[in-house]
């Protein structure tokens, strides 16, 4: 954290990337698809299916007028079994329309790969592919694609950082779907009139870097870049400044420093839908952690349960006290293992008792961890003192809403203190009393 | 497949994993680099330092106990900052004090600087300092009586003389100082842990090599203690060597709760240490000023804090 980095602060997080070597397998299809209306950010889709209608693969079920928002399409052939109304496990009203899968992976006649002639027809297609922001924000894309600046934007950056612990599966897409993502980039690039492309990769996935260098050479603009393997690299303005040196102003967009950031899956499912029609159905998952018996990486349809997925791993191999959607730093402990695949979605971990234990907080110690491990260089300690107090004129000084959530300070803490919880609930705290 | 859900799946706020440390594995590591003083104490001045320390440990945990199951609070001794908190009282004593003193000593530094301001992270100052300051004042005979080393007392009649800094702000003679080699070794007259400056530095890396402690404090204290002797045209390495410094820089200046977060802060504070000290020590009646600085810098602590939040990402210049 010395004053004289030009590196954010970050911390060392254990990589338990197990699953690295382990190329995707496809998952057979599943008996139902249960499809979240819910699955980004923005206004949720309304099905467009009714209940006993037919359904082909690629067939779009649930769409919204709103402006952000993205389709949601059907990934299996089958028969509209029902649309029912159901609380998701962030706690807000979903509808999920579930597909009993008839396996004959019927193909909607018309899908054709879109014609893509210029901006106007390329962010259309963005948003008929269905893709949002696939490493975790769930953003739509073609909102994200089409800023309110777009002559000061100049620079694509493609977050492969992938670092969270245990996550492989964006390792795994940059390997398998290298031509894809480079192909992606290119089409993105032109259509947006985007000088640069920064591929940002952590330095612990050589094989990756080697890879995508070697097809990269030749391209004009396009560049790999090393990150430093440690936490949180990936997070967006950490990866904004590690690669270009641009700061992205509290309350502002990366457009507003003139970047576009996208995660490779994103690319990759952009381009696919470009190239052969086929929008957003499938993902590339990490199953792992150890009450999973098989860990691997899965392709798998949206909708399809996460018990079932599990099993398709072997099963657990203890009994599963935790499982958390997303990696350990970040990601969310869902409730029931029946709940279903969202686009978002690119782990899935299970751990026994001994890991999920949630160890008791003790006092504050003052140590000074967790200021020193904060990548946007926020106060946790005097933030959460400030929380106690309810104190939202320090809390707002403390810029507190700039917390990103990634978890660096709670890590760090010797007495376990929930810090990036506290700056939650501090952030809601805020909001709210701004409002008064 | 069996369903698993609500009830026997934990659902708790990320980050579902956190760094193996804790507040008893920090303060262990304290413990740890404390023995190489606490074994240079006793070759020093003989079994009673080791006595006295073992006193001031024992009375300060059960202290912290006592006050605890009195007050109904839940029980900390097991976060061995009692024991720290002993260790480092029992360091800043003469050899020679009375054990009831010492016990005293403890008192003010458990129940009255920690315990009743809240407990761990809550003190406003350096429990085992103001202790020794309460002691000071209360007991100033006793409290600057410094017992000889045991080599030293072989070879004289005296039980007691000064200490090297006593030495020199007594406008004493410059031949009686100790050699630099005792003074580094720990063969002076002074507190009983505080006297052997390879043992101290030791523990001191040891605790920066554990990333228990930053080296901001302790090397911006020593430095400014430094160039402030050699502008005062004083020997500089006889000022880093006497007195309390090395340990109040390595152990006592960087206590977490009474320090400052940033390291911009870390170095105001170190600088305001060194400062007060090398003022003390040139200009004031007393022969040492660790302690006074340092309880002073404590109590600016949170100005200091205050006052040096650092720029936060995005917030105007990077750099
Ligand atoms: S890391 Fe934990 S114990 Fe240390 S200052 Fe921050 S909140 Fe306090
Ligand atoms: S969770 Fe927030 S406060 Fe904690 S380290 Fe991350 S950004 Fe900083």
């Amino acid at each position: 954290m010395s004053i004289f980095s030009k590196h954010l602060p970050a911390i060392h997080v254990e990589h338990h990337k197990y699953t690295a070597e382990c190329p995707t397998e496809k998952m057979p299809l599943p008996d139902k698809l249960y499809i979240s209306m819910l699955q980004h950010i923005g206004a949720p889709c309304e099905p467009t299916v009714a209940v006993g209608d037919h359904v082909k693969v690629g067939q779009v079920i649930g769409d919204s007028e709103a402006f952000v928002s993205a389709p949601i399409h059907t990934g299996a052939s089958g028969k509209v079994l029902s649309i029912e109304k159901t609380m998701s496990s962030v706690g807000i009203w979903d509808l999920i329309v579930t597909i009993a899968v008839d396996k004959k992976q019927e193909v909607l006649e018309d899908l054709s790969p879109p014609e893509v002639t210029d901006k106007e027809s390329f962010l259309k297609a963005v948003r008929a592919s269905g893709v949002v922001g696939l490493g975790g924000a769930a953003f739509p894309t073609h909102v994200k694609f089409n800023p309110k600046n777009p002559e000061e934007v100049d620079t694509l950056i493609i977050n492969g950082a992938e670092c969270e612990p245990y996550i492989t599966s964006d390792y795994r897409t940059m390997l398998e779907d290298s031509e894809l993502l480079v192909n992606g980039i290119k089409t993105t690039m032109k259509h947006l009139n985007l000088k640069k492309t920064i591929i940002a990769i952590e330095a612990n996935k050589e094989p990756a870097i080697k890879k995508l260098s070697d097809m990269v050479k030749d391209e004009p603009g396009i560049e790999v870049f090393t990150l430093k393997s440690v936490y949180p690299q990936g997070a967006e303005r950490v990866v904004i400044y590690e690669t270009t040196g641009r700061v992205v102003p509290p309350g502002k967009l990366p457009a507003d420093a003139g970047v576009l950031v996208s995660n490779v899956s994103t690319i990759v499912a952009l381009q696919r839908y470009i190239e052969t029609g086929m929008p957003l159905v499938s993902k590339k998952i990490t199953v792992d952690g150890n009450a999973i018996k098989n860990p691997k990486n899965v392709e798998v349809l949206i909708g399809t349960p996460i018990n079932e997925l599990i099993g398709f791993c072997g099963g657990y191999r203890r009994v599963p006290k935790k499982i958390i959607m997303g990696g350990p730093m970040m990601g969310r402990a869902i409730y029931d293992d029946s709940i279903a695949i969202i686009k978002n979605n690119n782990a899935i971990l299970a751990f026994d008792e001994e890991w999920a234990t949630v160890p008791k907080e003790t006092a504050c110690i003052n140590c000074g961890r967790c200021v020193k491990a904060c990548p946007m260089m926020l106060m946790p300690t005097t933030i959460f003192k400030a929380y106690d107090k309810k104190d939202v004129e320090a809390l707002k000084k403390l810029n507190v809403t700039l917390c990103m959530e990634c978890g660096s300070c709670s890590y760090v803490c010797p007495a376990k203190k929930q810090l990036s919880f506290m700056n939650r609930l501090a952030k809601q705290l805020v909001a709210e009393g701004g409002k008064k | 497949m069996s369903r698993y859900n609500q009830g026997t799946l934990i659902v708790s706020s990320s980050p579902h994993i956190l760094d193996n440390i804790n507040t008893t594995r920090i303060m262990l590591d304290v413990i740890i680099a404390l023995v190489p003083a606490f074994i240079m104490s006793g070759v020093v001045f003989g079994p009673r330092a080791i006595l006295l320390t073992i006193t001031c440990v024992a009375s300060c945990v059960v202290f912290e106990w006592a006050f605890e199951k009195v007050t109904k609070k839940e029980n900390t001794i097991t976060d061995l900052s009692a024991v720290v908190t002993g260790i480092l009282l029992g360091f800043n004593l003469p050899s020679s004090l009375p054990y009831w003193m010492a016990v005293i000593g403890s008192f003010v530094a458990i129940v009255v600087v920690k315990q009743l301001f809240g407990g761990i992270g809550q003190n406003f100052a350096n429990p085992a300092i103001t202790a020794r300051i309460v002691l000071m004042l209360s007991f100033a005979t006793p409290m600057t009586t410094w017992p000889l080393p045991k080599q030293i007392l072989e070879a004289s009649d005296a039980v007691t003389g000064p200490t090297p800094l006593g030495i020199m702000n007594m406008g004493g003679n410059i031949s009686e100082l100790p050699s630099k080699i005792d003074m580094f070794l720990g063969f002076t007259g002074g507190c009983l842990g505080e006297t052997s400056a390879i043992a101290l530095l030791i523990g001191g890396l040891y605790l920066i090599g554990r990333k228990v402690i930053e080296p901001t404090i302790p090397v911006v204290y020593i430095g400014t203690v430094f160039i402030i002797a050699l502008i005062a045209g004083q020997d500089p390495v006889f000022h880093v060597l006497a007195g309390g410094l090395m340990l109040g820089a390595f152990f006592m200046a960087t206590d977490y709760a009474t320090s400052p977060l940033t390291t911009k802060g870390k170095i105001v504070y170190a600088i305001g240490c060194g400062i007060l000290t090398m003022i003390i020590r040139l200009f004031g009646a007393l022969p040492e000023g660790v302690s006074f600085s340092i309880l002073l810098m404590n109590i600016l602590t949170p100005h200091i804090d205050n006052l040096s939040r650092r720029k936060i990402y995005g917030g105007g210049g990077k750099k």
